[in-house]
């Protein structure tokens, strides 16, 4: 598979009264034609700046992008100018928000706003964009689009704004979709249909996804690959299978055992313990080695590189370097890691 | 769990808005139920069902339309003393949503924490006052020195954990948590609900836990409700639930939680919810029924004898 986008050693700080925040710190991911990334890593891990890089949606007085590329399409994203990055933004790559109570004007009728990219980015009249609006409605699933079209926001319960949201990124068939936690403000019922519907409509026109999320259900449910964040970096990146059924980072463990099962009667979930780090003075070894268990004397005192699992999975702890000694993980992820070694 | 001591009764509880306004809302329409000592009790729905109003109107945010809550025996609405009130106060405290706006930005931790203390006269000078301070501090796993600090200087985890303290302060024997997890981090939420366990089991507390994370509400709870538009569908403990669900919203509701498991997740079938699916005819008498003990559905006489076969097989 071709790949569409392509960040390369990407960093970017923000400058703070307080000093420089080193948000993102070397991150390295690509995108490919057709397929679902997840990002999962905890607020504050640089899941959503990294998106925003992409779109160039960052604060342009405070923030920085100190090195790195984004490739799409062979362009450099942060080499165009703004007028360039304008027809490419909501065209080519397009975004939905979490929150659909505020990403939507609310002094605009819903039908204007999906019309808007139409006529901007297509060149289109304006009886084509609304015969093209009615179409996105009925392609997300809105009842009676004739009625609704000519309806504002308010007039919308969470989970249809959000269909509107979607919509209006579908509306110039982007190649790429980044979706910053689009159902954390949903009900799980109406989540459930909103993940069916991306997963439907991407069948349909064939967009690649980068899907925002701490959700690790969500991601089982609509992820191909999956990348874990933390402290600013990528620390484990592989297929659905290969993060939830053979994780190998500490932090992936982590996540993966405090999750409580549906199946299961715990007697204690197990519990991350401490806080995320500081980015304002990031540590000088691994980010996550102050609330690691697992950590080494390396750990603190040098950043681990990407260690290579297979090809597609790859993971950042010394654990996986030959000169490490062997640890049992959490019994949660011994437990999937005797299913992987079933499923292959 | 039946035997054990009520703690709570709720009979008929309704809370309406806008009475007599064109845009009335029956939040709450008329539920029941019990919480017994000791016990965690999940209550969970969609966003509008009306469990933060059934919360709220428990520990009197709001006064009741009608119906009745007793604590300890003891109607909690109607008129009441400023003395029998401050103690009602004293033995039910709540945990909110959001650590980051339940907190007094201009009150320094200490005073925020022994507010309680100061209103119910629980300490008697000023050394004890902040012993109690710094021993709930410690209590919930944060350290003495924090005292003196404002909320800001707080990550969400370290504020939901100051409102832990605020609650115990007065020294409660009943708390409600209104989503108390929700806006913390997966890492974050965990270390929550391992102390809120860790204190019911040292203290006694009995909970009622209001949340819509199902997988975090079946860890914590003894038994769960699960609430559509204002009314309880279905009450029982929370294994049961679990595994043999009975009303069509809890099946539609189990259905949608996203499970961390990507070979579930790519077979799972989901079921949606039709309200009109029950067709009750209209002078048929639809209640809370139990359908095996300690397992409640609302329903009508002819779904009773459908719900007690299916959970026969």
């Amino acid at each position: 598979m071709t790949n569409i986008l392509e960040v390369k050693d990407l960093n970017i700080s923000f400058h703070t009264f307080a000093g420089e925040v080193q948000a993102i710190r070397g991150v390295n991911f690509e995108l490919k034609k057709g397929e679902t990334l997840a990002i999962v890593g905890e607020s504050g891990s640089g899941k959503s700046v990294t998106t925003k890089a992409i779109m160039r949606l960052l604060p342009p007085g405070n923030s920085e992008i100190k090195a790195g590329q984004i490739l799409f399409d062979g362009k450099d994203l942060t080499k165009l100018t703004d007028r360039q990055m304008q027809k490419i933004r909501g065209k080519d790559i397009s975004m939905i928000f979490q929150d659909p109570m505020t990403s939507l004007n609310p002094t605009m009728t819903i039908g204007k706003q999906i019309m808007e990219p139409l006529i901007r980015h297509q060149d289109m009249s304006k009886a084509a964009a609304t015969e093209r609006a009615l179409q996105l409605l009925r392609l997300v699933g809105i009842p009676k689009p004739e009625q609704r079209i000519k309806q504002y926001p308010h007039q919308f319960s969470g989970g249809m704004r959000q269909r509107v949201v979607i919509a209006i990124a579908l509306a110039c068939n982007p190649k790429v979709l980044i979706a910053d936690e689009p159902t954390t403000a949903l009900d799980v019922t109406i989540q459930a249909q909103i993940l069916e519907l991306m997963k439907d409509l991407q069948n349909k026109i064939d967009t690649s996804i980068i899907f925002i999320t701490h959700d690790l259900g969500v991601v089982a449910n609509v992820a191909d690959r999956v990348a874990v964040m933390y402290g600013g970096k990528i620390v484990e990146i592989g297929t659905v299978d290969e993060v939830f059924y053979n994780p190998q980072h500490p932090y992936t463990w982590g996540l993966i055992s405090s999750m409580p099962s549906l199946d299961a009667k715990e007697e204690e979930l197990y519990a991350i313990p401490g806080t995320p780090p500081n980015l304002l003075h990031p540590p000088k070894g691994d980010a996550f080695a102050p609330r690691n268990e697992y950590a080494m004397q390396i750990d603190l005192e040098e950043q681990p590189p990407m260690f290579k699992i297979s090809d597609t999975h790859y993971a950042a702890t010394w654990l996986l370097h030959p000169d490490a000694p062997k640890v049992e993980p959490p019994a949660a992820v011994v437990k999937r890691m005797r299913k992987f070694s079933e499923m292959k | 769990m039946q035997n054990q001591e009520k703690l709570l009764e709720i009979r008929n509880l309704k809370q309406y808005f806008n009475i007599g306004k064109p845009n009335e809302v029956k939040a709450i329409d008329g539920i029941s139920f019990d919480i017994y000592k000791g016990e965690t009790l999940g209550l969970v729905g969609e966003s509008g069902c009306g469990k933060s109003t059934t919360g709220r109107t428990i520990i009197r945010l709001y006064e009741a339309t009608d119906g009745q809550v007793f604590f300890k025996g003891e109607n909690v609405h109607g008129k009441k003393s400023r003395k029998d009130l401050k103690k009602f106060n004293r033995s039910i405290q709540m945990i909110f949503q959001d650590p980051y706006a339940s907190l007094n930005p201009r009150m320094k931790v200490s005073d925020i924490i022994a507010e309680g203390i100061d209103i119910h006269n629980l300490a008697k000078s000023n050394k004890e006052r902040m012993d109690q301070v710094y021993e709930l501090l410690e209590t919930v796993g944060l350290n003495r020195e924090h005292a003196n600090r404002y909320p800001h200087e707080f990550s969400g985890g370290q504020r939901q954990r100051i409102g832990i303290a605020r609650a115990l302060a007065v020294q409660p024997e009943f708390i409600i948590a209104d989503e108390p997890i929700s806006a913390l981090d997966v890492s974050i939420q965990a270390q929550v609900v391992n102390l809120m366990r860790k204190l019911q089991k040292e203290k006694g507390l009995t909970y009622l836990f209001i949340a819509h994370d199902l997988s975090m509400v079946k860890y914590i709870s003894d038994r769960i409700g699960v609430m559509y538009f204002g009314r309880l569908v279905e009450l029982a403990p929370a294994e049961e639930l679990y595994s043999n669900p009975l009303h069509p919203y809890t099946k539609s509701l189990l259905s949608a939680i996203p499970v961390p498991d990507p070979e579930t997740e790519r077979t799972r079938r989901r079921f949606a919810y039709d309200p009109s699916s029950h067709k009750y005819s209209e002078n048929e008498e639809v209640s809370m029924k139990e359908v095996r003990p300690g397992h409640f559905v609302y329903c009508s006489e002819l779904e009773l004898k459908k719900y007690k076969e299916e959970s026969k097989s």
